[in-house]
């Protein structure tokens, strides 16, 4: 390996060569403040415009500061990176991107987890001696993300996600000098573009500029309301991120915590998204073995191969920009609509409650899901199958509202008949397990014997494209998974040339799945911290007595009850969708 | 231009063209058809002689005679008289300003006499719409001469033993820019000419590419040649429309004559060249910034290295060089490294061209070996200070250059020099100021251009300069403090020192240039509230002295804001909190009755 000798604050080093400064003195314990800056390691993502220009360091020979994050080692280099011309030129440049920036950290939601306000308390910003004119814009408000980017400080972070990792291409930068500032272009509403709402330029904005749209007000006021009845449902990737919130390592299970905590909130039943994942399954996992043999039997109309339709992220980016696939995609609905269609027919006729006088609330780590449960489609009378979903973020905030000592709680259960799910709907949390989930279900009852193995590791991992061929009964089924929008496009292509063929693929939009989503506890550029949430998905999976779908009792129950069976007329009424072509 | 015995050569470039050159054009050739002499007398529309403050120009070859301020009006006469009867008009002739003698030819001109015209030597001269005259003034040869007599090698060595540096402001030696991309190994190369010259008051580019486009096609070919590249990219700018057409036209007659296209010259070289339109933002010369525009994305500049030479258009090696550097390289391969580089200064060799402007009598374009003081270009070339006033200071190198003052005036002018001084070389603007120009409204008026054409991407260029601006309009409206002073000093260093392009590297320029060299004026706004030069209009004070006034009330009557008062044959006064500073008063008083503090 070729190596570089340079000295970092007085002391020589050797570091890989072609690496950066920045990286250089990590490796070396010295902390070189960033801003702009954010890689998340193996998944292929890094900021690094070279904008913020907080990372400066002193090059000696060099005339003027070099930014850390982007400036290449060589050998020889004298860097020095905390003496008083650096920390000089970092506190200035703090102090003027503050003096551009509105200063409401008090009431500020990003208060306490916003990168500029921990910055501004680093580098020991105690007055802003360049006082002048801040740039105002309009506010920007969608079903599902506000743009306040008055606070927007340029790091262009929402901006490579949105263009280079996700193409969808709706965030850059528009005007120039003091004006300049990240916005859809002509600075139309996000409602009015092609917006997927994945939610990963918030999960990424360092300050307030971009945020979800806060309906635990909403939330708050149906619990408080003695004429409804409140149900809530939990996506799975919300158990493995919660405990982050309340300082809980990341990968820290809290399933039972969480429901005690929906129950000390007030909600009536505390149910499960995975008890409708399990309910995904059957649909989707029949409606795939039905194109599967219809085109095994030769049928040349079937499309394949077939698409899962779980994310309401994927399904805006296809409906905008693959119009043409519209009718490849599974027309099994997300499970959170799954649920929400359920609980207002199936249990509320059960419960004997009207269906205006049942508020069906969701927990989830998304935004596009406050987007998905105002679509049309999904609401009767107007009277939306979902009334409000809020993120991972909001429920921690109600937790805290509430008084409620999290880390106290016991471990309690979820409610019956809607909380019991199989391992299967818990995996949907992360890249790779819808499918697997999928195959699960669809393996025994295509070859109906019983899964030789319930785990498949060649579905799982977090690269951004992954494919593998697994054996049904002497049929090699090949399944294509990508997550980042991106990594669809590019396999969307692939199928759309003819490059690739799969008979099944999974997409999900946020790199990493669900656990990634846009609505989870902020990672800070700590991809660490979605790898070890995707591990405590797969663990509560194994520690799942049940792991296949169709073995959950209450999913049998529910069709001897109601549905009849999967793919059944009613089913496809509560349970199917239809897409749009949205060019 | 063999058939006709008279050539009447017009300007045809833009500014002469703004004051009709196109209409005097018209008129010349329809009197010499009305007299007769159509075959006698040819009217070639030209490129800029530089003259641009005698503009329209005239040239009467084979006799030399240099019409200046030419009107439509006058076409008559200079057919009627100068072609017909042999007169020269004499009105129309240049007056020395000095000796006020007549001067009919260029080359005894002050305005010339210091000049040397290599990358200008066919504006002025040739039809740039016409390739043969430009191969009759030897274009093509130098194309030719790499093609079939210098290996690549040779030529590059040519161009860095000339000592050539790039003319777009940086100084980077061209040869040496030329080898880098050579030795990067890629199966595409680009050949970029920089055409996005946007400093204010600036047209160096512009004058070249309106009067010579040829020359810089057969230097991008010879580029491409060097580097490897069969394919260049002219970036410039849409508000050049003459430019582009002229470049449009030439690039067609290079293309028919199979000096672009295949196997040009037959010597198995192949090379194309395109135009890329900007749409005028002055980052968009910086050259990551100008790529990525061509790239049809956001026009900002990004961290190098990777250098252009290495990584550039479409991530492909790319030699980027301005359009002034270009037209230097087919007389040195004409003339040879070693006519080249003994023009000049050590480490400056050849000629720079700068556009002359600000309050000078001779305002306009004009090319000067390097080594040349400030002085001689301000007073011999551009003939003084308007107005018999007191000269104050002088900006080179765009809006980003430092102001110099009259102890800077014997500096020879070359890279090191300027630089040393406090400014720099930049692309060639020139602008002076006389003893009414305020330095801080100066150092404003800089800064209000780079903050309007920072592209926003990094802090300290966005905001900081933002700043300093502000920080600037306060002194220049009397509400400034010292330490203001102190905080511009050590803001404009940091955004010095933390900027991610050139522009914010070195836009605070003017600001520290002006407090070195001008602190007292500074002090005079901050701590007597006075601008010394009268043009801080907030700091001005309308007084009206009682004894002179005679109360003939005018100036009550013509006050837009009813800030004065009086009596009728009683002396009137200003009322401070109400008067606006328009200076109505001060113009109309008969009386010098009001005073200016």
């Amino acid at each position: 390996m070729d190596t570089v000798h340079l000295t970092i604050d007085n002391k020589p080093v050797v570091v890989k060569k072609g690496i950066t400064i920045l990286e250089a003195a990590s490796s070396t314990g010295v902390h070189i403040p960033t801003l702009c800056h954010m890689k998340l390691e193996d998944l292929n993502i890094e900021n690094k415009p070279g904008g913020c220009r907080i990372c400066v360091v002193e090059v000696e020979g060099r005339r003027n500061l070099a930014p850390a994050c982007c400036t290449e080692v060589a050998d020889g280099m004298v860097i020095n990176s905390h003496n008083i011309r650096v920390i000089n030129a970092r506190q200035t440049v703090l102090e003027l991107i503050l003096s551009d920036h509105p200063a409401d950290c008090l009431i500020c939601a990003k208060s306490g987890k916003c990168d500029l306000q921990d910055m501004a308390h680093d580098l020991g910003i105690r007055e802003i001696h360049y006082k002048g004119e801040q740039s105002t814009y309009r506010e920007d408000t969608s079903p599902a993300i506000i743009r306040d980017v008055d606070k927007c400080i340029m790091c262009r972070r929402c901006e490579m996600m949105c263009n280079e990792v996700q193409t969808v291409g709706v965030l850059s930068a528009i005007n120039r000098g003091f004006n300049a500032v990240v916005s859809p272009a002509f600075e139309m509403n996000l409602d009015h573009s092609v917006c997927t709402y994945c939610g990963q330029c918030v999960a990424v904005c360092p300050t307030g500029a971009l945020t979800e749209v806060d309906q635990t007000a909403d939330v708050i006021r149906a619990l408080s309301d003695p004429s409804k009845t409140v149900i809530v449902q939990t996506a799975p990737a919300v158990r493995a991120a919660l405990g982050e919130e309340f300082g809980l390592e990341p990968g820290t299970l809290v399933t039972g915590k969480l429901v005690a905590a929906l129950r000390r909130l007030g909600f009536d039943h505390v149910f499960d998204t995975d008890f409708a994942a399990d309910l995904t399954i059957m649909e989707e996992g029949t409606e795939m073995l039905n194109r599967l043999s219809r085109f095994l039997e030769g049928d040349e109309t079937v499309k394949l191969p077939i698409l899962t339709s779980c994310c309401p992220a994927w399904v805006k980016f296809f409906e905008h920009q693959f119009p043409q696939m519209k009718d490849i995609p599974s027309t099994a609905r997300s499970p959170q609509q799954m649920f929400g269609s359920i609980a207002k027919t199936y249990f509320a006729e059960k419960m004997n409650i009207k269906r205006e006088d049942l508020v069906v609330v969701s927990i989830m780590p998304c935004v596009a899901k406050k987007y998905e449960c105002g679509r049309d489609e999904f609401k009767v009378n107007d009277n939306p199958d979902v009334d409000y979903a809020i993120t991972t973020r909001e429920l921690a905030g109600l937790i805290k509202l509430a008084n409620i000592n999290f880390n106290r709680l016991p471990n309690e259960e979820f409610d019956l008949p809607l909380g019991e799910s199989t391992g299967a709907g818990v995996i949907f949390g992360t890249t790779g397990g819808v499918i697997e989930a999928a195959v699960r279900t669809a393996f025994e009852l295509y070859t109906k014997k019983p899964l030789p193995k319930v785990d498949f590791h060649e579905l799982r991992g977090m690269d951004g494209i992954r494919q593998a061929t697994v054996d049904f009964g002497g049929f090699p089924l090949k399944i294509g998974i990508a997550h980042g929008l991106g990594n669809a496009r590019r396999l969307l292509e692939k199928i759309e040339s003819g490059e690739s063929e799969f008979h099944a693929i999974e997409i999900m939009s946020c790199p990493g799945g669900c656990i990634g989503g846009g609505g989870q506890p902020y990672h800070h550029g700590n991809a660490e911290i979605l790898k070890k949430r995707q591990m405590a998905i797969y663990q509560e999976d194994s520690n799942k007595k049940i792991r296949k779908s169709h073995e959950n009792p209450y999913i049998i129950q529910l069709y001897e009850e109601f549905l009849g069976k999967p793919m059944s007329e009613k089913a496809h009424q509560l349970l199917h969708t239809e897409y749009f072509d949205r060019t | 231009m063999t058939d006709y015995k008279m050539h009447l050569l017009v300007c045809g470039g833009t500014g002469c063209k703004a004051a009709e050159s196109d209409e005097i054009k018209r008129l010349l050739k329809q009197w010499i058809d009305e007299v007769g002499m159509e075959d006698e007398a040819q009217v070639v529309f030209t490129g800029c002689f530089g003259f641009c403050e005698k503009g329209p120009i005239i040239k009467v070859l084979p006799d030399n005679t240099f019409y200046v301020n030419v009107a439509p009006a006058d076409a008559e006469e200079i057919v009627k008289e100068h072609l017909v009867k042999g007169r020269p008009v004499q009105r129309l002739l240049y007056k020395d300003p000095v000796s006020s003698q007549i001067i009919s030819e260029s080359k005894s001109m002050d305005f010339y006499k210091k000049q040397m015209r290599i990358a200008l030597r066919n504006c002025g001269f040739i039809n740039p719409e016409s390739i043969h005259e430009y191969i009759s003034r030897d274009g093509y040869m130098a194309l030719g001469k790499c093609l079939t007599e210098l290996t690549p090698e040779e030529t590059i060595k040519e161009v860095k033993d000339s000592g050539l540096r790039g003319r777009g402001g940086g100084g980077f030696p061209t040869g040496l820019k030329w080898e880098i991309t050579r030795n990067v190994k890629a199966d595409q190369k680009y050949v970029v000419c920089n055409a996005d010259e946007g400093d204010p008051g600036a047209f160096m580019d512009r004058s070249i590419l309106e009067g010579d486009p040829h020359s810089v096609i057969e230097a991008m070919a010879i580029c491409g040649y060097c580097i490897g590249a069969d394919k260049g990219l002219v970036y410039i700018r849409a508000e050049y429309p003459l430019a582009i057409e002229r470049l449009k036209t030439a690039l067609n007659q290079a293309r028919e004559y199979g000096l672009l296209g295949d196997d040009i010259l037959g010597s198995g070289f192949n090379f194309e060249i395109d135009i890329r339109l900007g749409a005028g933002a002055f980052v968009c010369g910086e050259e990551t910034a100008l790529i990525h525009s061509m790239e049809g994305l956001r026009g900002e500049p990004t961290f190098k290295p990777p250098f252009p030479s290495v990584s550039g258009y479409l991530g492909k090696p790319t030699n980027v060089n301005n359009v002034e550097t270009f037209a230097n390289i087919p007389v040195i391969i004409n003339k040879g490294a070693g006519w080249f580089n003994k023009i000049g200064t050590e480490n400056s060799k050849g000629t720079k061209v700068f556009a002359l402007a600000g309050k000078i009598n001779n305002v306009g374009l004009i090319e000067v070996p390097m080594g040349t003081t400030l002085r001689e270009v301000i007073y011999d070339i551009g003939g003084g200070i308007k107005d018999g006033k007191e000269f104050k200071s002088v900006q080179t190198g765009g809006p980003s250059g430092g102001c110099l003052t009259k102890d800077f005036l014997d500096t020879p002018i070359d890279y090191d020099n300027l630089l040393a001084a406090g400014s720099m070389m930049g692309s060639g603007g020139m602008i002076v100021m006389d003893e009414d120009d305020c330095m801080v409204g100066i150092a404003k008026f800089y800064l209000e251009f780079t903050l309007e054409e920072s592209c926003g991407k990094c802090s300290p260029c966005r905001i900081g300069n933002k700043r300093l601006y502000e920080i600037l309009e306060k002194i220049t409206e009397g509400k400034g403090e010292e330490v203001d002073i102190e905080r511009l000093k050590l803001l404009s260093n940091v955004i010095k020192d933390t900027s991610l392009c050139g522009l914010g590297q070195t836009s605070p320029n003017p600001v520290l240039s002006t407090i070195l060299n001008f602190e007292n004026e500074y002090l005079a706004h901050v701590t007597d509230k006075k601008c010394p030069s009268g043009q801080c209009k907030a700091l001005l004070k309308f007084d009206i002295i009682e004894d002179l006034c005679t109360g003939c009330t005018l100036c009550f009557r013509n006050c837009p804001v009813g800030a004065i008062t009086g009596e009728r044959r009683q002396p009137h006064y200003i009322d401070q909190s109400l008067c606006i500073k328009c200076g109505v008063c001060f113009e109309k008083c008969k009386f010098n009755a009001i005073k200016l503090t």
